[in-house]
């Protein structure tokens, strides 16, 4: 396939270990964070990890959606399913992630709650077209890489005069993120960024900047295949290694400094900073999420139903929240393997497809 | 969630601004509301029914060559 294939070339990922190997100064230690979850599952998936010297280390980040949504909003939406003119509709990564008492979508859906899956939002907008008598409610998620396709479907709605679709927004920003990790209290050791791929389609290289120049922290943007991160961690060992702090695009074939601008114009038009929003593992992060502004009222979910804010705790001895700052990893979680897996997961890590603890159990368990 | 595929734009309905999209001869159907300027053949990427982007040949091209030249590097 075009685009995939010339990008997991085995041959010429033994070139670039190689290259790696020889360009690593043996003295130090490499602390890589790959901020996506999308990252983490090349890494353990390709097998990248055992192709590094012993000395660089991928730390996991955050960039998981599923993962860092608070508990609180999913019984949110649990609740708000159990309404019978409601109709919720979400994503399929969000179905199975636990909830407080147990329950997850799945549970609520099988307890005789309307929860669908949709693909894309255009199949939330058929819906209540569909359904005129239902309240249509979107369930979104997702880093900045999702949020345009929220926004179209809500200038689509209005444009459609369509009065039964509304949104319970949970879309999330990244520089917001990265920030709280550089600035937390007792902040894990991080030498470099690999920067997020998709992401950064939208909102380009530029928004990175600040951290290069303010941190001292080398990032360079990289492509989701395995060539991709091995190609980024020998750009970031060069800077390292020549104490250059820059912000690189490997993933030049789709990232600019600039970014997707009609897709940003969208997403200003359509949403508002919130003041602040909860991340599992990173707390209250302020200007870290979106909502609808007041112009778009209308379409906002916590605007037309009431949902109060729910503070619900993570199951004991789940480490999600420390794996998801980089603190921990998946094999340090007591649960893991044990009573959690993805068939049976206490914890949002081990359900997402960009979850590290997913990517450890589906990928990692067997390696030397 | 994040993730997206690059596929080939093999039919555009611009009175929908909705295309359809070929990866291994898979069909999808897109929505082109976040790009300009897509056009038969073009690659985009793809994700949750949207193109998000058209992918730059030139700079594919350009970064295959890095990956080998690491690998040049790396044999001498």
């Amino acid at each position: 396939m075009k685009y995939i294939s010339e990008f997991r070339q085995q041959d010429l990922a033994q070139q670039l270990a190689k290259a790696i190997a020889q360009t690593v100064d043996p003295d130090r230690h490499y602390r890589l964070m790959e901020f996506c979850g999308g990252h983490t599952h090349a890494i353990f998936r390709y097998g990248v990890q055992d192709l590094m010297p012993g000395n660089v280390e991928f730390i996991h980040g955050p960039g998981c959606p599923v993962c860092v949504l608070p508990t609180g909003r999913i019984d949110n939406a649990i609740q708000l399913a159990e309404r019978p003119e409601l109709i919720l509709c979400t994503y399929a990564d969000l179905i199975r992630v636990p909830a407080t008492g147990r329950n997850s979508l799945l549970k609520a859906k099988a307890g005789g709650s309307d929860i669908r899956m949709i693909y894309s939002t255009q199949d939330a907008l058929k819906m209540a077209r569909e359904n005129p008598k239902k309240q249509v409610v979107f369930f979104a998620i997702g880093f900045e890489t999702t949020t345009p396709p929220t926004a179209v479907a809500i200038k689509q709605a209005q444009a459609e005069g369509l009065t039964n679709f509304t949104v319970f927004c949970n879309h999330v920003l990244t520089p917001a993120a990265m920030q709280a990790i550089l600035d937390a209290p007792q902040p894990v050791a991080i030498d470099a960024f690999l920067g997020p791929s998709h992401v950064s389609t939208v909102i380009g290289s530029q928004p990175y900047e600040i951290f290069a120049e303010r941190y001292n922290k080398p990032i360079v943007i990289a492509g989701f295949e395995p060539l991709d991160v091995m190609q980024s961690a020998l750009m970031l060992i060069r800077q390292l290694n020549e104490g250059r702090y820059e912000v690189e695009n490997e993933y030049s074939r789709a990232v600019t400094r600039q970014g997707n601008q009609k897709a940003q114009a969208l997403v200003q038009e359509v949403f508002a900073l919130r003041p602040q929003f909860e991340w599992r593992g990173l707390g209250l992060i302020p200007d870290s999420a979106l909502k609808l502004k007041a112009e778009y009222a209308d379409f906002d979910a916590e605007q037309r139903f009431d949902m109060p804010e729910i503070k619900a705790s993570d199951v004991k001895g789940c480490e999600c929240p420390a794996i998801l700052r980089g603190a921990k990893k998946p094999q340090d979680c007591k649960l893991l393997g044990t009573v959690c897996t993805p068939e049976n997961p206490m914890g949002s890590c081990m359900v997402s497809s960009e979850g590290a603890c997913a990517a450890y159990w589906s990928y990692g368990r067997v390696r030397g | 969630m994040c993730l997206a595929l690059p596929a080939q734009i093999v039919a555009i309905d611009s009175a929908t601004n909705m295309a359809t999209a070929s990866v291994d001869n898979v069909k999808v159907e897109v929505s082109l509301a976040l790009v300009d300027d897509v056009a038969l053949g073009d690659y985009v990427l793809v994700h949750v029914g949207y193109a998000l982007n058209k992918i730059d040949e030139d700079e594919a091209l350009k970064t295959l060559a890095l990956f080998a030249e690491a690998g040049l590097t790396s044999s001498v």
